[in-house]
């Protein structure tokens, strides 16, 4: 029938140029992803100088500063690709949210452990309500919000939508909430990992780190590609399944 | 303009008929704050420096109790489809019902605070600041809670995602309050904490009916 | 003379297209029976009708313009009756009634909607009191106070004995007298004379499921 075929092609093309696409990307992000991470690691840990204030224990910089950054990021591309979905009803926007949700609730947690483990040495103590830290421990908090209402509802779809806009909603309220608790940490004064503006950096340190950044980005790319792609491909079996019932 | 007045005083004539309702959250209100003296001792000391900080926790989490009164039982039994297709928009039916809403969750609770700051032998030059922080803060925690509400209409469990969803983005508002009345105790101005209350009010204003509004519709679907 | 059509109609549900390429007109005075299988969209469609609900594919219009472009306008001149009541457990039938009645500024015809369909006599009664015909009874009061000039009725009959029936044929009769439009999902078709019929079941798209894989 004219009408059915018109609409399952229609349908079909999207998902199908991005599997071709993401077969693509994959390989190249994969390798690119264990390089960066096997040689930022390799110079982090063994090859770069100590920090003369706070000796090895600022090695862990090279793990906690990328998870850092690939957190609020990967929460600024979800919302970036709510809005797409919610503006340009963009079939696979929705998809990507909720695929990168899980990875950035997975790199808040590493910078937050990360985090945790460096205070022990130079503090005395797992936790001293850094500034930074304690707004990631709320993000991540967003981040286990999102993927909980996605997952509270008996119709995907539904749930998809109401997480995008609580995505969005999320992230114009990050940056109060980021400066609310720099504000409240400032009247308490407690202790900080970083003196102002951050360890004093030297070259030594800054290529490393620039290489566990690009691991990190490298990986999420990886991983978000393959998730998106396995809940096309369970849709398409669940389209199937449902269609096979209808006889 | 009009149709938004009928509507305040219709949710807030069926959340009074409703009566039972109402006391829970503040009986809440009161008892988990009474918890902190029988917890840590009524040492006056120690209960002043704790009191704005418990006082508010409590308030907001006896806010958060009350929220599902907000949108689940009209989208149950069906005046939310009403609500949505009557001639006001449904922007300023959501201000309406939140502002009733609070009328009856937030409105108690601002006149109750100071029998609990008494309790909790708060310092007695904070008094004024408590009670602008929460005339300033319940209004921004019901918004921000309608917004909740509003995208968990239909969920499973939608009472404890709810909260999962909300508390992260009351930190700001607790902050602020509390560091208002903090600031007061050291002999400082408590001002420029109440405009930043203040302009999340504001923006919680303009924004939460809209986003609700979106969410209702979606809901409704 | 006003006309009520949709063109190419299509509705989704979660990932099935429940149908699609539906065609409708109904002008003043008449009247439009939905009928067709459990699933096959009958509330969907009127809830579309509404504008609860998007089409998928497909166009609405009022006189020839389409409604996506007046929401407002086309949501003051409908009256919507779902499978829910709307109704307060706490309110009197009076108040259940004369609140949305009193939304469009028109209380004065809360009286007399309560008396077509014999309510009067229960007027003051909470509504927690009723029996579901009562119920349903209301819920139509309801929509005959507000009066616009298109009804979206789904399953208006359900529980409601003969004499009430009659009670509704009266004022559907007279609603369309007056101009009115009726669209109803009912499996009573005695209620509507001389009225088009859309069968849902036409419309179905036989792999439905297929063709809505995202």
């Amino acid at each position: 029938m004219a009408t059915a075929s018109r609409f399952s092609l229609h349908r079909y093309a999207n998902p199908a140029q991005f599997e071709r696409l993401a077969g693509a990307i994959m390989p190249w992000s994969t390798g690119l992803a264990v390089l960066l991470l096997g040689s930022g690691l390799y110079f982090g840990l063994f090859d770069s100088p100590p920090d003369y204030q706070q000796g090895d224990s600022v090695r862990i910089m090279y793990v906690h500063v990328p998870a850092a950054i690939m957190s609020e990021m990967v929460y600024y591309m979800m919302a970036a690709a709510a809005a797409a979905g919610i503006i340009w009803k963009h079939a696979l926007a929705d998809v990507f949210v909720k695929a990168a949700a899980p990875l950035g609730a997975i790199f808040t947690l590493i910078c937050l452990v990360a985090g945790s483990l460096w205070g022990r040495p130079t503090w005395g103590a797992y936790w001293v309500w850094d500034a930074r830290l304690t707004s990631e421990l709320i993000l991540f908090f967003l981040y286990l919000g999102y993927i909980a209402l996605v997952d509270a509802f008996d119709d995907p779809q539904r749930g998809l939508k109401f997480g995008a806009i609580w995505v969005l909603v999320g992230v114009v309220d990050l940056p109060i909430i980021k400066f609310s608790v720099y504000w409240w940490n400032s009247l308490h004064q407690t202790s900080s990992l970083f003196a102002k503006g951050g360890p004093s950096i030297a070259t030594g340190m800054l290529i490393p780190l620039l290489l566990m950044i690009g691991g990190f980005a490298f990986f999420f790319v990886s991983v978000v590609l393959l998730r998106v792609d396995s809940e096309l491909l369970a849709r398409r079996i669940q389209a199937w399944r449902t269609a096979a019932g209808e006889g | 303009m009009k149709t938004a007045l009928r509507l305040f005083r219709h949710d807030l004539g069926l959340q009074l008929r409703q009566g039972s309702d109402l006391v829970a959250p503040i009986a809440f209100f009161v008892l988990a704050t009474i918890f902190v003296p029988l917890a840590v001792g009524p040492e006056p000391n120690l209960l002043a420096k704790l009191a704005p900080g418990i006082i508010w926790v409590t308030a907001l989490l006896a806010t958060l109790l009350a929220l599902d009164r907000l949108f689940q039982r009209d989208f149950e039994d069906g005046s939310l489809d009403l609500l949505a297709l009557s001639p006001m928009p449904l922007e300023l039916a959501v201000l309406a019902k939140v502002t009733a809403h609070w009328a009856t969750t937030g409105l108690p609770l601002i006149i109750v605070a100071p029998l609990l700051g008494l309790m909790m032998r708060l310092d007695a030059g904070s008094y004024a600041a408590l009670e602008i922080s929460l005339l300033l803060g319940t209004p921004t925690l019901s918004l921000i809670g309608a917004v909740g509400a509003a995208v968990t209409l239909g969920a499973r469990r939608g009472g404890a995602l709810l909260a999962i969803l909300v508390l992260p983005l009351y930190v700001p508002v607790l902050i602020f309050a509390t560091s208002a009345v903090g600031a007061v105790a050291e002999g400082l101005p408590a001002r420029p904490h109440l405009l930043l209350l203040a302009s999340m009010l504001v923006l919680g204003i303009v924004l939460a009916p809209v986003v609700a509004a979106a969410a209702i519709r979606s809901a409704l679907e | 003379m006003s006309r009520f059509t949709g063109s190419g109609i299509a509705c989704r549900r979660g990932h099935r297209v429940v149908f699609s390429g539906l065609d409708f007109t109904v002008e003043t005075g008449g009247a439009l029976v939905l009928v067709g299988p459990n699933g096959s969209g009958k509330s969907s469609l009127l809830r579309l009708m509404a504008g609860l609900l998007a089409p998928f594919a497909g166009k609405l219009a009022w006189d020839g313009l389409p409604v996506a472009d007046d929401p407002g306008a086309h949501r003051a001149r409908i009256a919507y009756l779902g499978h829910l009541d709307a109704i307060k457990p706490m309110l009197s039938v009076r108040e259940s009634i004369g609140f949305w009645a009193d939304l469009r500024d028109r209380a004065a015809w809360v009286q007399p909607a309560m008396d077509v369909l014999g309510l009067a006599d229960l007027a003051d009664l909470p509504a927690r009191f009723l029996s579901a015909g009562q119920r349903r009874r209301l819920a139509l009061a309801r929509v005959i106070a507000m009066a616009p000039p298109l009804w979206l009725l789904d399953e208006p009959t359900v529980g409601l004995d003969t004499r009430s029936i009659a009670a509704l044929e009266t004022a559907l009769a007279a609603h369309r007298r007056t101009g009115g439009i009726v669209v109803a999902a009912t499996h009573a078709p005695i209620l509507l004379p001389d009225a088009g019929r859309l069968d849902l079941a036409e419309f179905a798209l036989p792999q439905s499921a297929l063709a809505e894989a995202l």
